[in-house]
């Protein structure tokens, strides 16, 4: 891997060159958040695979993680993993980019190159820290839609995504249903629990704790908090897990040592892998971003515009629905997702239901689960059918 | 209700009978729908913008990977999320056996859907009540291979019994074909009785 890692302190300008697309919509383009404020100057940054067809038939977008980014197929520039869903979107893959348009935006208001609280402020010169303006999961879709409107695409295929990307995908589908054929949430929720805001809060309190956090005003003192982000991310990183699947990872098992050394080092290996995924998360993650993001998913609720009826938002929809769970995921439950095809029954809506046994907890979307690739790939190839799109090669 | 035993026959005799009820490009819901046999079938030869409910995980899993839209649920809870009249046809095939509340999962279709079609095995075919009548337990053969304390059939009728729900459901029979154990068409003759005594399965067409 050539790129550049990030150094605590170094100034993020590089985020401007990723190997990736910017799409850079002007002064005169504002994108109209939902706290009020127009945002200016938005950029997006963002990757696609594969090729549009002639009928701009077969364009899908994938609304990422939380902690996701554009680069859903490809490797990632600062850690040189192969692409976060690399099981699902690629030639022959359930998302199938021989056939298919793929679309993967970095979301508004985080880090990869999509304006954000780490872009730099037009009016003053600096970073904006967390004088950027707090965002919804709505505003990260419009956007997505400014994004498809710039490149000249009437309508999707298909939007899907995992946990904060499944929000995204419902959100779409109920905002702009004539742009929707098909939409898969996966792992997801109509609305974000007590628990899991609970959870938010506990990281975004562990960041406000690092005194290199300043206020949010670090990039301008040269400091990062990695301290409280990593904590941030070790606490959410149990919750994307399941106690069977800690269990048989780790166990009680020491890291490289045979008994404990009466102190606090790492003994065990799970303390050591939570370690390791707080220290790497900050490499790639900015803290102020984290912060914003997960605020977005606290707010997000799709049935308060609904008249607090979840039905109503999707009432007479023409979009297909796959919504797709995982025993395990305590984070968003199966009694989510349900919720979620309660409320397309009650309006007698497309929708298809399947919820996979696995024991990998809320991860479990972005790993190697065959039952979900099938379920997708029949899904999507079932709505690609009327629209002029060749079959998947056998 | 309880899982549905794995079907035999991909193309069984009452999915042709019920396919020939239904209206082209119609909408249909169909209720246990297993494998997704029948909506396959109908949406290939009806075109019919069909949906499906199935309490086995697996069943819903394999039909959504064939492409049709089916959702996890239970017949005899599931079907209150639906709004009224919100399809044509509300299709039980060779399901009802297997609910806890035959007559409230009838009315649930018939409040769903403009239609009800219901099949079933039909408990007074001469062969079980000679089975009962020299063997004195209840019976088992190939198509009722389980023992009477695994069988997620727990509520059998015959014909003659389910003419019997729909009276007292103020349902309306429609159309009713009996069918013997060649899949051919028993004729009602001189009234049910004949049908009750030969036929192996049934279809109804139901309305309010």
């Amino acid at each position: 891997m050539s790129a550049a890692k990030k150094q605590p302190g170094k100034p993020t300008s590089d985020k401007d060159n990723l190997p990736c697309s910017y799409a850079r919509f002007g002064p005169d383009e504002p994108l109209k958040l939902d706290c009020g404020v127009d945002l200016l100057n938005l950029t997006i940054a963002y990757n696609t695979h594969g090729t549009l067809n002639a009928d701009k038939s077969n364009a899908i977008m994938i609304c990422h993680a939380l902690t996701g980014d554009q680069f859903v197929a490809s490797e990632h520039p600062i850690t040189g993993r192969a692409g976060w869903w690399q099981y699902v979107v690629g030639p022959g893959k359930p998302i199938d980019t021989d056939r298919f348009f793929v679309i993967c935006t970095n979301v508004l208001g985080s880090c990869m190159g999509t304006s954000g609280p780490e872009t730099v402020n037009p009016e003053t010169g600096k970073p904006y820290g967390l004088e950027f303006p707090v965002f919804t999961i709505a505003d990260m879709v419009r956007a997505q839609v400014m994004l498809l409107d710039h490149l000249e695409i009437p309508d999707l295929l298909c939007v899907a995504g995992g946990s904060m990307g499944g929000m995204q995908a419902l959100e779409w589908a109920a905002k702009y249903p004539d742009r929707v054929c098909s939409a898969i949430p996966i792992a997801a929720a109509a609305k974000h629990s007590a628990q899991n805001i609970a959870f938010h809060e506990l990281g975004r309190q562990a960041i406000f704790a690092d005194p290199d956090w300043h206020g949010g005003a670090y990039a301008l003192k040269g400091t990062v908090p990695s301290k409280g982000l990593a904590v941030a991310r070790m606490a959410a990183h149990i919750t994307y897990l399941s106690e069977p699947a800690l269990h048989n990872k780790f166990g009680r098992n020491l890291q490289d040592r045979d008994k404990p050394t009466f102190g606090f080092e790492a003994d065990f290996q799970v303390e050591s892998y939570l370690r390791y995924q707080g220290s790497t998360f900050v490499d790639r993650f900015d803290a102020n971003a984290y912060l914003y993001l997960t605020r977005a998913m606290d707010y997000f609720d799709l049935s308060t515009e609904y008249g607090g009826n979840l039905a109503n938002a999707f009432r007479d929809t023409p979009t297909r629905f796959c919504v797709i769970s995982f025993t395990s995921d305590w984070l968003f439950p199966t009694s989510e997702n349900r919720a979620i095809v309660e409320a397309l029954n009650a309006v007698a809506a497309n929708v298809s239901f399947v919820e996979i046994e696995s024991d990998k907890g809320h991860d479990s979307f972005l790993l190697d689960v065959p039952e979900m690739f099938a379920a997708m790939t029949g899904f999507i190839d079932a709505a690609a059918a009327p629209r002029n799109i060749p079959q998947r090669a056998a | 209700m309880a899982e549905a035993p794995p079907q035999a026959h991909l193309h069984r005799v009452d999915f042709v009978v019920i396919a020939d009820m239904i209206a082209k490009g119609a909408r249909v819901l169909d209720v246990g729908c297993n494998d997704g046999g029948l909506l396959k079938l109908l949406s290939e030869e009806c075109n019919v913008d069909g949906r499906g409910m199935e309490l086995s995980q697996r069943g819903v899993n394999e039909c959504v990977a064939r492409g049709l839209s089916v959702v996890q649920g239970d017949a005899d809870s599931d079907l209150e999320q639906y709004p009224d009249q919100a399809f044509d046809y509300v299709i039980l095939s060779q399901t009802i056996q297997a609910t806890h509340r035959p007559r409230y999962v009838i009315e649930q279709m018939l409040r769903i859907g403009r239609q009800a079609i219901v099949s079933f095995p039909n408990f007074g075919h001469w062969r079980i009540r000679l089975y009962i009548a020299l063997q004195g337990r209840m019976p088992k053969n190939a198509a009722l291979p389980l023992e009477w304390y695994e069988t997620p059939n727990i509520h059998f009728c015959t014909i003659k019994d389910f003419v019997a729900l729909c009276d007292v459901s103020e349902v309306r029979i429609e159309e009713q074909i009996a069918l013997n154990a060649q899949g051919r068409r028993v004729h009602l003759g001189g009234g049910s009785r004949v049908a009750n005594l030969f036929a192996e399965q049934a279809v109804f067409r139901l309305t309010r």
